[in-house]
């Protein structure tokens, strides 16, 4: 990712949390991607009754609309721990640069 | 539709949306610079900024139209649900952070900070406009829609008020006041959603959905006619007027007291049937008839109820409470009755027939009823699925309104939190819309000339005062969202268009006051496309927004932060050509030649949604004229130049 940093975060931490913004993308979009081809080429099967007698129409949408939110806690959750290690790497340099 | 006034409904109406315009004017004392006239000036907490980005979004097309669409179409209502949420994933992990570093005020600057290109600010604000306007025309139709039951009001008083009470909001304030009146109203959603979703649930199914008495449902008549040589010539205690032959069905027209009703032949192997129909007759004198009376007489039901219920493969007259899977489970393995419309000629008379059509849940529960995928598929209306589909996944990420939220939280941190939270409040209330939907579908509350009311509606039927705090609040969506879209479209125009593209140096005071200008006038030209978009769903004009905006944009925005030999003229060439394909099959589209007073079948293609093929052809637009035309300078000189 080559973008104008005007922050003062790191190259290095932007490029871990962009690379792994674009592996979850990828994720979901075989998934979303999945459900359309699904109704395009194998419609018959949208109409299994899978998961507590819903079809799979219905479980494949909603599980999309769930999954979104999972993915997104899972990116936050990393990308704040990018962000702390970063921080106390940054510290632990400072500190070590002032006792030399 | 006739609707009586319900005071209640009026006194709640009223203290809601003085709630919102006294907030704005409060806030609108705190404007003082552009840069919290355009973004709030930085200030807001990210939980507040999380939910008013649901609050955002969750506009009329999410809980008017997805519902509406849910409940005359099924599943391929939710279809906009699943997409619009998508959608959400490509703004958080391809877009978010980026476009926070790169940031400016408004999605013009943040695609120009790098080349101060004034090509990308002339077609970026354009972009921004045309989108914006897209927008707007679908809250403006639900304005319209959702005044007519509340206040008694014709649907064009609807779109007037929304617009005058917005041109005075977004004039007297500006976004820090949009943020907190869609949190507000984004909170408040989202709760009384819950609440519907409770009761249809407690209520369970029932094929009387007359509510324990409070509402009386109507049961269609059902007559049984003597036939001679393929003709209705006889039915007891009424006259037999006409019959009319459109497609495969069979229409009859029959008299009793001097009243003119159609009914449905519906002939069987051993069987025929007269099967009572809906209709609005235009009369050749101008007067509308409604099931061949005056409006005021109220035969035009509401509908929208069970012919069979199935539990543990026995048939029953009612569920009572269900679980959320239960009711879902069930109404798959019911059969639900859609009415279905046709429009023909009768002498002098143009009759818009509504005739019943018993539907399994199984099929009402798939998607292909209105987007046709599986059986009586075509290649269009295959290709027609697949563009809704991108057009939602990529959209959302591309829309002005959404985007200029990034930049009013402090940092790239806050605003993730406040995208996830966004997410999960959104997704949240996607997953009611599905019950809120499939409830107005069995529950006998459809108003057949627009499908945009079904969740009001259904609220109305479980009480005065749950409709008006929902109808208040559904208006309080529209008019945040047509809020937050004017500030948008003014920001383009004043901001990006007269201040950096003309280059005119304005004072601070200047450029707050031609926003307010901009804002005004983008107002007035809201209004007027509300009223004549009036009936169309308006998920399924939103979807055009999508379409544009993905178009438009999103390539650009996509190879401007991934792409490093991007050029200022590839993407200004993209945002062009996205505008121009997208809007020309939008013009050119059935829906629009049926506005036109044309045959919808002779327009020029059957592609509904552009995305399909416009959004590929601004993908190849920059690329190949990022090749051809390369970037002219350097990127660091570029850097250096692009200042603070």
């Amino acid at each position: 990712m080559h973008v104008n940093n005007t922050s003062t975060e790191k190259e290095t931490l932007t490029k871990r949390k962009s690379s792994l913004g674009i592996r979850l993308f990828f994720i979901y979009l075989v998934f979303y991607t999945g459900f359309v081809l699904i109704g395009v080429f194998q419609y018959e099967l949208l109409a299994i009754q899978i998961l507590g007698g819903l079809n799979l129409a219905l479980a494949y949408g909603i599980g999309l609309i769930v999954f979104a939110v999972v993915l997104g806690v899972l990116y936050n959750y990393y990308c704040t721990k990018f962000e702390d290690e970063a921080n106390s790497e940054q510290t632990n340099q400072m500190k070590e640069g002032g006792t030399t | 539709m006739i609707y009586e006034i319900s005071y209640t409904a009026l006194v709640f109406f009223f203290i809601f949306v003085g709630l919102v315009v006294g907030l704005s004017f409060y806030f609108g004392r705190k404007t003082r610079s552009s840069s919290s006239y355009y973004a709030a000036g930085g200030q807001i907490h990210w939980g507040v900024n999380g939910i008013a980005f649901a609050g955002d979004y969750l506009s009329a097309a999410s809980f008017l139209g997805i519902c509406g669409m849910i409940a005359v179409s099924g599943f391929d209502g939710f279809l906009y649900a699943i997409g619009f949420l998508g959608g959400w994933i490509v703004a958080l992990f391809l877009i978010a952070e980026p476009f926070k570093r790169l940031g400016k005020y408004t999605f013009t600057d943040a695609l120009n900070a790098k080349f101060n290109s004034r090509a990308i600010t002339l077609s970026a604000s354009v972009s921004t406009l045309i989108v914006s306007v897209f927008y707007l025309i679908p809250q403006m139709v639900g304005a319209g829609d959702l005044v007519m039951p509340l206040l008694g009001m014709p649907h064009w008083a609807g779109v007037l008020l929304v617009g005058a009470i917005v041109i005075v909001i977004v004039a007297s304030a500006g976004m820090a006041s949009t943020t907190y009146v869609q949190f507000l109203k984004g909170g408040l959603l989202i709760a009384l959603s819950l609440v519907l979703t409770f009761f249809i649930l407690k209520n369970g199914l029932t094929l009387t959905p007359d509510f324990k008495g409070s509402s009386s449902h109507y049961t269609f008549m059902e007559l049984t006619p003597q036939v001679e040589n393929d003709k209705v010539v006889a039915v007891s205690d009424w006259d037999v007027i006409a019959q009319q032959v459109i497609g495969d069905k069979t229409f009859v027209k029959l008299s009793q007291n001097g009243i003119e009703r159609w009914f449905d032949w519906e002939r069987g192997h051993n069987r025929s049937l007269l099967k009572e129909a809906l209709t609005v007759t235009q009369q050749a004198d101008g007067q509308t008839l409604y099931n061949g009376e005056p409006k005021e007489n109220r035969r035009f039901y509401q509908v929208g109820h069970m012919s069979r219920i199935v539990v543990n493969g026995q048939e029953v007259e009612q569920t009572g409470p269900l679980s959320p899977f239960e009711f879902l489970s069930t109404l798959q393995k019911s059969e639900i009755v859609r009415f279905l419309q046709v429009k023909f000629p009768d002498g002098a008379d143009q009759v818009s027939l509504y005739y019943q059509e018993p539907t399994l849940g199984a099929s009402f529960m798939l998607p292909g009823l209105k987007y046709k995928i599986g059986r009586d598929a075509n290649l269009w209306s295959k290709l027609d699925f697949i563009s809704l589909m991108l057009a939602l996944f990529l959209g959302t990420a591309a829309l002005p309104h959404i985007l200029i939220r990034y930049y009013t939280v402090k940092t790239p941190r806050d605003a993730r939190k406040s995208t996830i939270l966004a997410i999960a409040a959104i997704g949240g209330f996607y997953i009611l819309t599905l019950f809120m939907g499939l409830g107005s579908a069995v529950n006998g509350v459809l108003d057949l000339e627009s499908s945009n009311m079904a969740a009001p509606l259904l609220a109305r039927a479980f009480g005065a005062v749950l409709f008006s705090i929902i109808s208040a609040v559904a208006f309080a969506t529209v008019l945040g969202t047509v809020a937050g879209l004017i500030v948008a479209s003014s920001g383009a125009i004043a901001h990006d268009f007269i201040d950096v593209y003309l280059k005119k140096n304005l004072s601070d005071d200047r450029k707050v006051k031609l926003g307010k200008i901009a804002a005004f006038t983008v107002g007035i030209f809201a209004i007027l496309l509300g009223m004549a978009f009036k009936g169309i769903n308006v998920s399924f004009l939103v979807g055009w927004a999508f379409a544009i905006a993905a178009s438009a944009n999103l390539p650009a925005i996509l190879f401007l932060l991934f792409w490093k030999k991007t050029s200022e003229t590839g993407i200004a060439a993209s945002i062009i050509v996205g505008i121009v394909s997208s809007l020309t099959i939008i013009l050119t589209s059935p829906t629009m030649w049926d506005k036109y007073g044309l045959e919808s079948e002779s327009a020029l293609h059957q592609l509904e949604n552009p995305a399909l093929i416009s959004f590929p052809l601004a993908v190849l637009t920059v690329y190949l004229v990022s090749l051809r035309w390369p970037r002219r300078s350097p990127i660091a000189d570029i850097e250096n130049s692009t200042g603070p």
